[in-house]
């Protein structure tokens, strides 16, 4: 990519997962020319992250991702990955940045795809190298992380969590205990609910045959990570029973949280801390429309007919876009089931002590934001959330401890260079991309 | 600089020592297999990678000295060297 | 809310009412604050908080060298997360024009016993050396210094509230006036004195104040310790700030505690909305990377705005207002609400309490505006 550009595309599309390139295929299908830009250095955003290269992994989730990569090349859409949005100067232009430089993008049509990120809950010793997240193990591994031979405990809350643990296993780790917060009642009537997706029956069973011999524990939860300056074992309370597990890491997340921040920057409304969007997955802001984790968690087969409909409606292509409707809404009560049984319970708020780090970048305690009434206190006077993370890890996990609502957000949406925030757009040249 | 062994597996050096990663592996994991933490947090805690995603920032290191690098966000390449920074 | 007597009621809870409450606490009267967000919600938190002595006028001088002197006394007992540091101010001069008034300053201060040390632009470089070649030199003001604000504001509150202050926060002020503060839930404050300390909002409060705003924006970086050492203003910020109707930027970068760098400073008249507007934000990043080139690569982390509190003569008004003899004001501060806190507390505290001002105070009362506009 040269630096220091503008490109135009009639179709951007801004995340390169499940969403993104189901809407950028089918724009670009239409003949029309389109644009995709992701952060990671590859499509395939975080569910899809090296899938088409893993043999051993699911293979239909590969299967289908290729699929997707394969279209999209086939339609001529340019990718742009390794870059990452930060900020819309006027409207209608995005300024996005690189390594090595930046850019501006306009569109005529945008479609955000940005996803959704774990959410990550604070209990002592949470800090300690190798706990991290359930999708981040897993991401760790498949950049080349070793894994066989290791113990590791998946915990948290959510379908992640037996993925990311079949995933594991498969690659030779040793998983001691998968630790699910949700209720047996809950999980059992989401494992009813699943026959009405095939699919995802036989996703279900394939899970469980990679998962057969792993103990698994609902009602549960992570109360500390011990170790002193790498992670040793991991206290889980089971069902009201307390056992310390040796283990050398822990893969811990609460379910995901969509990423608004794009959307906000731009004006998008929300519903339900969601984006709000219409039925062809336009947002309240002309021009933008919005599909995939960020209109609701929902899922890769929710993310692909969304991403299609949203393709389609942004070159006009209503009928086509009307047609997957049925199937949207039938993936969607995916949405709403996934919703209600993994539904945080009311004792994770107790897991942390008052000398539990909450925000990581700054290093606040649990005790320093509790003398604070709103998010916008606490991070004025103890600078939680004003970290380089901009506030992606504590404030979702603060939303839940103390119902504290967001900020409004401003640019720059992600750390951005101060030579990107100080270009302007008459001093870059103009140089439409080609192809 | 000489090239590495095996053409599937790349050489960098973390806080001076060598460590060898498969080809394609990020930073961060070069620094799980080394051990290291990736940096120091205010308190003086050592922190690694979190997210594996790009945005967390607990797994910043300083690459042939570039300050506030995401490992998770880089490859390794030959050669490279990589500190932990605060 | 129900009806209570006070002495005296401060509206708002900036750093300026904080330290005004403080103050009249800390001489036996009975006080309330009440603001209608948070503490330091306001311009407060948008300050660079820079504490610092200007020399505009003598009696710009006189405020900001009293209130200065204050924050070193205050100094020990603040906490860690005040983050003073005294870090002190370079005025850098780009070229020989700004050098004469370098010198000015040199002499200026040295009358008044304030240590600067004048640099060469060897000098300059070697204190700073991320500045960029070539330029003429500096004043360095090693007194001056630095610090949080809002912990700053939150600080002197929680040291009133341990005198008897109460806090009354997320509350709005419907009218003041006539000894009574009344809110928009209809309850009122009845109070012998009430502090209009409102900042840029405190015509809303005292009709016909000649205060404006005047929007400023910020830029914080990453951690890059040890890449700024002294709080660095241009020379040309004087005559951006001297402008009463163009928009303006100047460079102005500051070194936190956190190795983290504050960039500033803009001024624009006439915008009313929070938002980052991104033409400032550019202008104001271009100019602070032609002083510090090397700002080009830092990571920033977050931009922000605020509005300061701008008086037709550059004074803040403090003491009774012209109207209602129940009203003092304490606002109009612009760019040094933060320096001049305190010394603004002591001012106004001496008037209520019919004690001498340790400086005089005729430059900043409300009654020198010869001019009485209401506005409806």
């Amino acid at each position: 990519m040269i630096r220091e550009t503008q490109l135009h595309f009639e179709v951007l599309v801004i995340g390169g997962g499940p969403a993104g390139m189901a809407a950028a295929a089918r724009a670009a299908e239409c003949d029309v020319r389109v644009g995709i830009v992701d952060d990671n250095f590859k499509l395939g955003g975080q569910i899809w992250r090296g899938q088409s290269e893993d043999k051993t992994s699911d293979s239909k989730q590969s299967t289908e991702a290729s699929k997707w990569v394969e279209r999209l090349s086939a339609a001529g859409v340019t990718s742009l990955c390794g870059l990452r949005v930060v900020h819309q100067p006027v409207a209608g232009v995005l300024l996005a940045e690189n390594l090595d430089g930046f850019c501006e993008l306009t569109y005529e049509k945008l479609i955000l795809a940005t996803g959704a990120r774990e959410r990550f809950l604070p209990f002592p010793g949470w800090t300690l190298p190798n706990v991290m997240g359930a999708g981040g193990l897993q991401a760790m591994v498949k950049c080349g992380l070793p894994i066989r031979g290791k113990r590791v405990i998946v915990a948290g809350t959510g379908p992640l969590l037996l993925a990311v643990a079949a995933y594991l296993r498969e690659h030779g780790a040793e998983i001691p205990l998968i630790s699910e917060q949700a209720s047996w009642g809950n999980l059992a009537r989401f494992g009813a609910a699943l026959l009405g997706w095939p699919a995802k029956i036989i996703q279900g069973v394939q899970l469980k045959r990679s998962l057969a011999g792993i103990p698994f524990a609902a009602n549960s939860w992570p109360l500390a990570a011990h170790g002193e300056q790498t992670l040793k074992s991991v206290t889980i309370s089971r069902a009201g029973r307390v056992e310390t597990i040796p283990c050398d890491y822990l893969a811990c997340g609460f379910h995901l949280v969509p990423n608004i921040e794009l959307p906000l920057l731009l004006g998008c409304a929300l519903v339900n801390g969601c984006v709000q969007v219409d039925d062809f997955q336009r947002t309240t802001v002309a021009s933008i429309f919005c599909t995939g984790e960020p209109t609701s968690i929902g899922g890769v087969e929710l993310a692909l007919v969304e991403g299609q409909i949203a393709g389609l409606a942004s070159v006009g292509r209503t009928a086509e876009a009307r047609a997957l409707f049925g199937e949207r809404h039938k993936a969607r009560r995916f949405a709403q089931l996934l919703d209600r049984t993994f539904r945080l319970r009311p004792e994770l708020r107790s897991l942390p002590l008052p000398e539990t780090i909450v925000c990581r970048c700054e290093d606040v305690s649990h005790s320093r934001l509790r003398e604070h009434t709103s998010w916008r206190s606490a991070k004025l006077h103890t600078r939680c959330g004003m970290g380089p993370c901009q506030g992606r890890i504590c404030g979702a996990a603060l939303q839940f401890l103390f119902k504290w609502k967001p900020d409004s957000v401003r640019p720059p949406v992600f750390p951005a260079r101060v030579e990107t925030l100080a270009a302007t757009a008459g001093e870059l040249n103009c140089n439409t991309a080609k192809g | 600089m000489p090239s590495s062994v095996a053409s599937d597996q790349v050489t960098l050096t973390v806080n001076g020592a060598p460590v060898v990663v498969p080809f394609a592996a990020t930073v961060a994991v070069a620094m799980m297999i080394a051990g290291q933490a990736c940096r120091t947090s205010v308190n003086g805690e050592p922190r690694g990678p979190l997210c594996g995603m790009g945005i967390c920032f607990e797994c910043r290191v300083t690459i042939d000295g570039k300050v506030h690098c995401r490992s998770c966000q880089v490859l390794c390449e030959q050669g490279m060297e990589v500190n932990t920074e605060k | 809310m129900s009806k209570a007597n006070y002495d005296v009621v401060v509206v708002g809870a900036g750093i300026v009412g904080a330290a005004c409450a403080d103050e009249l606490a800390h001489r036996g009267l009975q006080v309330a604050v009440v603001d209608r967000d948070i503490v330091g919600s306001g311009a407060t938190a948008a300050g660079m908080g820079h504490i610092v002595v200007m020399d505009d006028s003598d009696a710009q001088f006189a405020l900001t060298r009293y209130s200065q002197q204050l924050w070193q006394e205050l100094r020990p007992s603040l906490p860690e997360d005040v983050e003073y540091d005294q870090c002190g101010t370079i005025w850098v001069a780009a070229d020989e024009e700004e050098m004469i008034e370098v010198r000015r300053k040199q002499d200026y201060y040295g009358k008044r016993r304030v240590p600067t040390e004048v640099l060469d632009a060897h000098a300059l470089q070697s204190l700073e050396p991320n500045l960029r070649q070539n330029l003429a030199g500096g004043i360095l003001v090693p007194e001056d210094g630095v610090l949080y604000p809002p912990c700053a504001a939150r600080f002197l509150l929680s040291r009133a509230q341990k005198h008897g202050v109460k806090v009354r926060l997320d509350v709005s002020v419907a009218r003041i006036g006539e000894g009574r503060v009344e809110f928009t839930d209809g309850s009122k404050m009845l109070a012998e004195v009430i502090v209009n300390a409102a900042g840029a909002s405190a015509p809303e409060l005292t009709p016909g104040l000649e205060i404006q705003k005047r929007k400023g924006h910020l830029v914080i970086t990453d951690r890059y310790p040890g890449f700024v050492r002294h709080q660095l203003v241009e020379l040309g910020y004087l005559k951006s700030a001297h402008s009463l109707t163009a928009d303006s930027v100047a460079f102005n970068v500051q070194p936190r505690r956190t190795g983290q760098i504050l960039i500033g400073s803009s001024r624009q008249y006439g915008a009313e909305h929070k938002a980052v507007d991104n033409f400032m934000l550019v202008r104001m990043l271009q100019r602070a990377q032609e002083y510090m080139p090397g700002l080009a690569q830092m990571s920033t982390v977050r931009t922000w705005t605020g509005f300061r509190a701008a008086t037709p003569d550059k004074l803040p008004l403090i003491g009774q207002s012209t109207g209602d003899k129940t009203v003092f004001l304490a606002t109009g501060h612009e760019g040094l609400g933060i320096t001049t806190s305190l010394g603004t507390a002591r001012l106004l505290a001496d008037q209520i309490t019919g004690r001498k001002s340790e400086i005089p105070v005729e430059p900043y009362l409300p009654s020198r505006t010869v001019k009485e506009h209401v506005h409806a």
